[in-house]
């Protein structure tokens, strides 16, 4: 099942950055690689429920801003502690300058 | 490998030996009856959750048999020999070790005066749910102490609608490692959300239900709590003949004065690789871990010097703050304002060095600048004070020019 839904305009993310996106009572965390791909994640830190839009994007990893827990946002993989559980990862399709994420 | 300690630092220890394929047998001993678990939410949400909390374990029984490592919990180190290399335990085992890492960290410290004893302190799970209990809607509660631990404590109090007093003997809070810009708003916040903050403010005595001032006025309480730092707990160390000063002495590879022993966490005096050998010893949560990965990797014969940058954090109320770095080495400071509510102070030496970052704001507003200057500094960039005045330039710009 698909369901495509415009998380933001394609400029509102920085190269390198991310941005919250919350959408049906979720939150998600959607992100623009050095090299101009996008990708979206779940919007919480998986250790403390903190928002991950308000961390740092460094290349591929995502750090939480509150106890540094860091995740690959490319493919949600927990990168070690404080954090263990990985991050749902959401398909990503640009169109019209538009970003659209597949929260099915 | 044996590991005194089971604490953040003890606990991490146990997965770093595992994560660089240590395949050898792993003893964790502790004191407390629980399971390794974090200490941060004991002054926060242990005590203010609705539900009955439980103690966020760092090595769950199950990680601890995946991981092959024995934990012989409520049990004490007693006595530690360097010759024999054996550590005897208060259970009556004696456990032979090729390395040693002590992680026996720190304890509260307890007032002096005359009644101290009615204070209470906070270090461990039990002692939160004992706070937990007393934290009732009306009730007194003075605390004595306005560093972290004494300020996050009000907070927790005042949400659970209890009438707080809290006493610094200081002119002002958080006197130690923070600047006064910053404790000027958490001292502003405490008094906006209710806590009475007496500064300047001497003890003359504590009787059962009242705090008495050294001006002579008394201060009715049905629950003391003394939060006012903590000592390393090194009489393991010490006992056996490790040089002890402020904490057990360590090198910068974290070896302590006797071999095949080392040190991580808060019981550990290490210079600083990062700020030319300065000898410190850090009290944080991230430190502990940072420690334990160094000590490790030198106890599998490695030669790293420990250069994790000091970092820790505070939430009281709804302000997050962060100290990063060593700002007292800083002579100067620039201020950069993130909003009109966030800001974060550089702290830069006579020579223009970056060497600390002090941030406040609410929610999660300062953590991604001040982990980029946590990247400057590691990296040795030390921008100019105007670039690191100016919002309009991303730390992140600067860390890459």
């Amino acid at each position: 099942m698909t369901q495509w839904i415009e998380a933001c305009a394609a400029g509102d993310v920085a190269e390198e950055d991310v941005m919250r996106f919350d959408h049906g009572g979720r939150t998600f965390a959607i992100y623009r690689s050095p090299s101009d791909t996008y990708y979206a994640t779940d919007g919480l830190c998986t250790h403390e429920k903190i928002h991950l839009a308000d961390g740092l994007v460094m290349d591929h990893t995502i750090e939480c801003p509150k106890h540094n827990g860091r995740f690959d946002y490319t493919t949600g993989a927990a990168k070690g502690a404080p954090v263990c559980i990985n991050l749902k990862t959401y398909p990503v399709k640009v169109e019209a300058g538009k970003v659209f994420i597949n929260i099915a | 490998m044996v590991i005194v300690g089971a604490g953040m630092a003890g606990a991490r220890a146990v997965i770093a030996l595992r994560a660089a394929d240590y395949k050898g047998p792993i003893t964790l001993i502790g004191e407390e009856l629980h399971l390794p678990y974090d200490r941060p939410p004991l002054s926060k949400a242990s005590i203010t959750s609705e539900e009955a909390p439980a103690p966020i374990l760092l090595l769950d029984e199950d990680q601890l048999r995946s991981l092959n490592a024995i934990f012989i919990n409520h049990t004490k180190a007693v006595k530690l020999d360097v010759k024999a290399k054996t550590v005897a335990l208060s259970n009556g085992q004696s456990v032979a070790y090729d390395k040693l890492l002590i992680a026996t960290g720190a304890k509260p410290r307890r007032l002096t005066i005359p009644g101290g004893e009615h204070a209470i302190v906070l270090r461990d799970f039990p002692d939160a749910e004992v706070l937990r209990a007393k934290f009732k809607p009306g009730k007194k509660i003075a605390i004595i102490g306005g560093g972290f631990i004494g300020l996050e404590l009000a907070a927790s109090a005042r949400k659970l609608g209890c009438d707080v007093t809290l006493i610094e003997a200081q002119p002002r809070i958080l006197m130690r490692g923070v600047p006064e810009a910053i404790a000027k708003i958490v001292h502003d916040k405490h008094i906006s959300e209710g806590v009475n903050i007496l500064t300047g403010t001497g003890l003359a005595r504590l009787e059962a239900q009242a705090v008495h001032l050294a001006d002579g006025r008394v201060i009715p309480a049905d629950t003391m709590i003394a939060g006012i730092g903590a000592a390393p707990e090194v009489s393991l160390a010490a006992e056996a003949g490790l040089k002890i000063d402020n904490g057990i002495v360590c090198d910068e590879h974290l070896r302590t004065s006797a071999p095949d022993v080392y040190a991580a966490g808060d019981c550990c005096n290490f210079p600083h690789g990062m700020f030319g050998g300065r000898r410190t010893r850090l009290e944080t949560w991230r430190s502990a871990t940072d420690q334990a990965n160094t000590a490790v990797a030198n106890m599998l014969g490695g030669s790293v010097v420990h250069h994790a940058l000091p970092w820790f954090w505070s939430d009281q109320h709804d302000l997050t703050l962060q100290i990063a770095g060593m700002g007292d080495l800083g002579i100067k400071t620039v201020t950069r304002q993130l909003s009109p509510e966030a800001f974060i102070i550089f702290h830069i030496t006579d020579e223009g060095r970056l060497v600390g970052a002090s941030g406040i704001g609410p929610g999660n507003s300062i953590g991604r600048d001040v982990k980029l200057t946590e990247m400057l500094i590691a990296k040795g960039i030390s921008p100019s004070a105007a670039q690191l005045a100016d919002p309009n330039i991303a730390l992140k710009s600067l860390l890459k020019g």
